[in-house]
């Protein structure tokens, strides 16, 4: 790992000022995608913000129909979270199979989902359930948040600080993990929300986390698993590799559609 | 550079560190406690296990100098004096090592997988354990006993657990 | 309870492991130590056309930049082969030379270029990336099926078409015959995929250069000391034999792959001496995936021909063998001896004929691995019976009993006799332990979840213990095979033996002591062994090739009965008795029928007091042994492997598997079933997960965990172990050797399972959910056509 300088700020502004002095500032939430990266010396900043000494943006409340959950809250306690599991246990389940226990324990939902990591899990619930992404500059709907892989909305040193989840009438998440690296190869949520059937598949576009609009409309006049056997997902834009083609890639988004959506049913 | 104090294994310690200085590097180097090992770049392989705060974690994946003020239990850190902890025991008994490079690794993981079963009141199957180890690696064993040391483990440390209050 | 040969003891260096206690060569830190990066090449095929090392020399830190024409000029060799293989036409084999670091072409993706010494192991590493190679990039020969094509780039000069060797073992004009009269012939195109050892502790190495002594050390994760001090002194010509000591510590698992001498352990050592300083060098897991050597990669045609019972009666083959860019230690062995001299399996086959292509690749060195040649003959072998079977609508398990053979010793028609065995009793084992009669209920049950369930055999016997010395020598073998043992009483009785293995999870501080607790009834905790050290160990081979029980553990037997001799002289001298009257038991050397006794320590102090002692004999208790056996060993194995394939998916789950293995003797059944236990997992990895794959530009693409699938404890089960014993007559324990047989026999089972449970033949390994998945779309789409 190169040389940086660490910081660990106990307030936003704090962050936010040692993020704009920094030549090349990166946040530091969980570090079990980033540090990786830097050992490996694929990514280089001069500067360590770390967020986690931020009381606001730790610990999940619930209220108003939403479940909110802050930035730097790793994922094991999202997966055993009581209003979690009360209201939108498919989110609980999803944090649940995050990588292996000893990531769960480190990394966090923000760290998930400010780099769009095409094969992260949490963007799937995020755009799945039509969340908001908040910062401390704005507050970022989920399907305006997701901008392509490794590309999101946020500006250059805005930190995201919570996601508030809307409860939704039932939903369920089904991933096959890449046998390898055990990230999502292709993650599948699906939700009933207010704004109608919602379906976001993590891990297996080329542009990262997308909705698809097909598998919504079909789930939109019969929320079953058999209303997905009607639907041909598209291997175009999917991505290809030694571990999937785009072909098996696409026809996995509908196997992980009937099991997400038998997860949400039973 | 950052000033970093933590207790590991129970003694304080304090040292200046250079930020980017890994958790697994300030173990292995600087306090020089080589029991964690380090076996890929990816934080896959989990040989690098330790107990911080009593979660068990990556150390080649958290910088030392974010864990000022942390607890950390080692390898080193978990036997009661002359007494193996049980998990140590149980590998022993149960073949549950080969070459030793994982298993540092697996019995941090193992404690933690029991100790989280308990307090969850989760029963602790062998499917159970077998996804547990998702992020832990024994190229030697073939898991087959290393699980079963496991399974054993959780059932001592059960009774030491219950012997204590 | 007893700790002798049979004994499941718990293991006596398990304590220092389980607290943190071990000793790996990365642990070990010197004084005055700095730390080695190697700058590589990021092309599979260049030409490098200059090195500027001037900013990384820059860098405050930074003690030396090195190069491969320094070492060139000091001196230094290149790396060599240890086995010589003579082709067809009687011609000798032809290697590229392979320099420990580049001195102009780069010919695979991480061949060493330069070396940085620094005083931090971070600063090497950045240090190495402000070397400034300059590369002509030339094109790449990747793939050992298209190595021999017409045009093929070129990987070295002096090797033209890249075939390093065209082999040939048996009888062609018989085979040929036999196949063309058959009944029933089947053929099979077979890929043996190239797969990356992976022991958990990436290699290292720490030198240290005694400018006074003109000494050098090296702490090194290896398989065999000895072997690489031979190597370093008498042909990388780093040291004499006497001015360097080579210690292998703990090390975290070996394979295969902590056999060979690597270009780092070579170039750290001379870079200690022209430094002055002690120097560590430690591999990344990505650098283990470039440089590691890999196992495997065969690309194979095979025709077997059948009578109208099923008898095979013909068998041919035609393998090409990826050895990479250069020619590691055993690489040409591996392919060859350890490879077609197997290709009789369990079975009487009475002609055999094939031949073996070996080329060279713009890809990473290829030599054993776990199993060495022996897995890849297995599975061809296996892969063809379980075809066979279902071609001419045969059981597979009675298409391998009308052909297994039952009389030893047997004659293969490729050069190795059989000495022992009983295939069909391990068969039975097997289809007793899995519950074979219940499968039909079991995969209807599966059915009617929607699941597709299959059963696959393998049957194998494998050759352990390569011997002996004088045989191996004259097929080409540039080293012995025998092994080595010291054994030490002490004047208080207390035993040390020192032996030419190496333990790397194989449990010999355990299972060697057992073998003095069989003999003179000490307790195990009263024997020390120790290994690993030139300086302590006269000379050994180390441990691999299963060899450490049948070759390592008859040395000390030998050794043992030694020492029993001359205790019994001396007690039967210090009692007043005969000779032949003298028992050794319980750790009492005793007058048999009387009362008269002496405690085992009592004979050791007398030994060396020296007061008593018969006649004209020399004082102390020491001896030694050089075992070189007569002829291998010949574990077999019956294996069954039960899985169930989920078809909207292609992810198989192995829900049972059996092995009954014939290992001899055990000496401690609680390890030998911990060896099996570990080469089923590889060989399950090797069936389902594993698989190095190079792009077609030799650009390593699975060059982490992130794409290379080590199975984990989820992707395996709990497995069904049964032993069953004819003990070998060639060694003085009956031993036959058990580390390999669970990675040799495991892959075939599970491909012939899966082929069972998908119902086509059309499956390469690694059987990943993918390639399941695309074999089912082509059964879907055959019956969609018919």
């Amino acid at each position: 790992m190169y040389e940086l300088k660490y910081h660990k700020p106990a307030s936003l502004s704090d962050a936010a000022k040692a993020l704009s002095g920094a030549e090349e500032g990166k946040i530091l939430s969980g570090g079990q995608t980033l540090l990786p990266t830097m050992k490996q010396h694929l990514a280089a900043p001069t500067d360590l913000v770390d967020v986690r000494a931020i009381q606001e943006m730790s610990g999940i409340c619930a209220g108003d129909g939403t479940v909110s959950v802050g930035a730097a809250t790793p994922h094991v306690d999202v997966a055993g979270n009581a209003d979690v599991r009360a209201h939108i246990p498919a989110l609980g389940l999803l944090a649940d199979g995050i990588g292996d226990p000893a990531v769960r324990a480190v990394g966090t939902i923000g760290g998930s989902i400010a780099n769009n990591d095409p094969a992260a899990d949490y963007p799937a619930a995020v755009l799945g359930l039509g969340a908001t992404v908040v910062t401390n500059a704005r507050e970022i709907p989920a399907d305006a948040f997701f901008q392509g892989m490794f590309t999101t909305a946020l500006d250059e040193d805005e930190i995201v600080t919570a996601v508030r989840f809307p409860v939704p009438a039932r939903a369920g998440y089904a991933k096959f993990p890449n046998p390898a690296s055990r990230y999502a190869m292709v993650g599948v949520f699906v939700a009933e929300t207010g704004d109608g059937v919602r379906v976001a598949v993590t891990g297996a576009g080329e542009d990262g986390v997308y909705r698809d609009a097909e598998l919504e409309a079909a789930l939109g006049s019969d929320f079953s698993s058999a209303a997905v056997d009607g639907v041909a997902s598209d291997p175009r834009g999917m991505l290809d590799d030694i571990h999937a083609s785009a072909v098996y890639r696409a026809h996995l988004v509908n196997v992980m559609a009937k099991r997400a959506v038998t997860a949400a049913t039973e | 550079m950052s000033n970093v104090k933590m207790t590991v294994n129970g003694t304080t310690v304090t040292r200046d560190v250079a930020d980017n200085t890994l958790l697994s590097d300030f173990l292995r180097e600087h306090l020089r406690l080589t029991g964690t090992h380090v076996g890929c770049d990816t934080s896959q392989c989990g040989t690098c296990v330790v107990h911080v705060d009593g979660r068990a974690i990556k150390s080649c994946t958290a910088l030392a100098a974010a864990l000022d003020g942390s607890d950390i239990t080692t390898i080193e850190g978990i036997k009661d004096g002359a007494e193996l902890h049980p998990m140590q025991a149980a590998f022993k008994t149960h073949h549950g090592l080969q070459c030793g490079f994982c298993t540092p690794g697996m019995i941090m993981s193992g404690i933690d997988i029991v100790n989280r079963y308990r307090e969850e009141g989760k029963e602790l199957t062998e499917a159970a354990i077998r996804h547990e180890l998702e992020g832990n690696i024994c190229r030697c064993t073939g898991y087959h006993n290393i699980v079963k040391a496991i399974g054993e483990a959780a059932g001592n440390m059960s009774d030491l657990a219950k012997a204590a209050e | 309870m007893s700790e002798g040969i049979g004994a499941r003891v718990a293991r006596k260096e398990d304590k220092r492991f389980i607290t943190g206690k071990g000793k790996y060569t990365d642990d070990i830190r010197m004084e005055n130590q700095a730390y080695a990066a190697f700058v590589r090449s990021p092309h599979a095929h260049a030409r490098v056309t200059g090195i500027d090392t001037a900013a990384a020399e820059a860098m405050d830190g930074v003690i030396a930049v090195h190069t491969g024409p320094e070492l060139k000029a000091d001196g230094i060799g290149d790396i060599i082969t240890g086995w010589a293989i003579t082709s067809k036409d009687g011609t000798p084999m032809q290697c590229g030379v392979w320099n420990p670091m580049v001195t102009e072409y780069a010919r695979y993706v991480g061949d060493a270029v330069a070396v940085v010494i620094a005083e931090t192991q971070a600063l090497a590493r950045v240090a190495a990336e402000s070397v400034d190679v300059s590369y002509e990039e030339l094109p790449a020969t990747v793939f050992a099926d298209r190595a021999l094509d017409t045009g093929a780039p070129q990987v070295h000069a002096n090797v033209p078409g890249n075939l390093i060797f065209n082999w040939e073992i048996g009888d062609e004009a018989r085979t040929g015959a036999a196949i063309e009269g058959a009944h029933h012939v089947t053929e099979l195109n077979i890929t043996n995929n190239r797969l990356s050892p992976n022991a958990l502790e990436p290699r290292s190495a720490v030198t240290v250069y005694d400018e006074a002594e003109e000494h050098y050390t090296l702490y090194s994760t290896s398989q065999n000391p000895h072997v690489a001090r031979l190597v370093l002194s008498a042909f990388y010509q780093v040291a004499p034999e006497h001015k360097l000591r080579v210690i292998a510590p703990d090390v975290g698992g070996g394979f295969g792959s902590k056999i060979y001498i690597y270009p780092e352990e070579i170039t750290c050592l001379w870079a200690s001496m022209k430094t002055g300083r002690s120097i560590k060098w430690t591999s990344d897991r990505s650098e283990a995936f470039m440089t590691d050597a890999h196992g495997r990669d065969h690309v194979t045609t095979a025709k077997m021909g059948f009578d109208e019972n099923g008898k095979i009666v013909g068998f041919h083959v035609d393998t090409i063998a990826n050895i990479g860019a250069y020619v590691s230690l055993f690489a040409t062995a591996t392919p060859t001896y350890l490879y077609g001299t197997l290709w009789s399996g369990t079975y009487d086959i009475p002609a055999i004929y094939g031949t073996v292509r070996a080329v060279h690749t713009n890809t990473a060195p290829v030599d054993a691995y776990r199993g060495a040649g022996r897995p890849e003959a297995t599975y061809m072998i296996e892969r063809m019976m379980e075809t066979a079977a279902r071609e001419m609508g045969m059981d597979p398990a009675e298409l391998r009993r009308r052909n297994f053979i039952t009389e030893f010793p047997y004659q293969t028609q490729v050069l190795l006799q059989y000495d022992s065995g009983d295939y069909h009793t391990l068969l039975d084992m097997a289809q007793k332990a899995a519950e074979i009669d219940g499968f039909p209920e079991r995969k209807a049950e599966a059915a009617a979840r929607g699941m597709l369930r299959g059963i696959g055999y393998s049957t194998f016997v494998e050759a352990c213990g390569l011997a002996p010395s004088a045989a191996a020598g004259s097929l080409g073998a540039g080293v012995g095979l025998w092994e080595s043992a010291e054994v030490r009483v002490n004047p208080v009785g207390t035993i040390e033996i020192l032996t030419g293995c190496h333990s790397h999870g194989q449990g010999h501080e355990t299972t060697f002591a057992q073998l003095v607790a069989d003999r003179f009834g000490l307790p195990i905790e009263n024997v020390s062994i120790l290994h690993g050290d030139t300086d302590k160990v006269q000379f050994g081979m180390g441990t691999y090739g299963s060899r450490s029980g049948p070759v390592g553990m008859s040395a000390v037997m030998l050794a043992l009965e030694k020492v029993e001799e001359k205790a019994k002289k001396i007690a039967a001298h210090v009692l007043e008795a005969s000779e032949d009257d003298i028992v050794i038991e319980g750790g009492e050397v005793k007058v048999a029928g009387t009362d008269k006794a002496m405690a085992w320590h009592e004979l050791g102090l007398a030994a060396y007091t020296g007061h008593n002692l018969p006649e004209g004999m020399e004082p102390g208790l020491k001896e030694t042994s050089f075992f070189d056996p007569v002829n291998f060993s010949f574990p077999s194995g019956a294996l069954i492997c039960e899985v169930e394939v989920d078809p909207e998916t292609g992810v198989t789950e192995i829900i049972q598997f059996t092995a009954a293995d014939d290992f001899g003797v055990i000496v401690n059944p609680m390890i030998v079933e911990g060896q099996v236990h570990g080469g089923l997992t590889q060989g399950i990895g090797q069936a389902m997960c594993e698989g190095v794959v190079y792009d077609g530009d030799g650009q390593l693409v699975t060059g982490s965990y992130m794409d290379y699938q080590m199975p984990r404890a989820s992707d395996v089960p709990s497995y069904t172990v049964r032993h069953g014993s004819t003990p070998s007559p060639d060694n003085p324990l009956g031993i036959k050797g058990c580390g390999e047989a669970g990675a040799i026999g495991a892959p075939p089972a599970v491909i012939n399972a899966i082929v069972d449970a998908i119902g086509t033949q059309d499956l390469q390994m690694p059987a990943t959910p993918l390639a399941v998945w695309q074999a089912l779309q082509t059964v879907s789409a055959r019956q969609a056509a018919e």
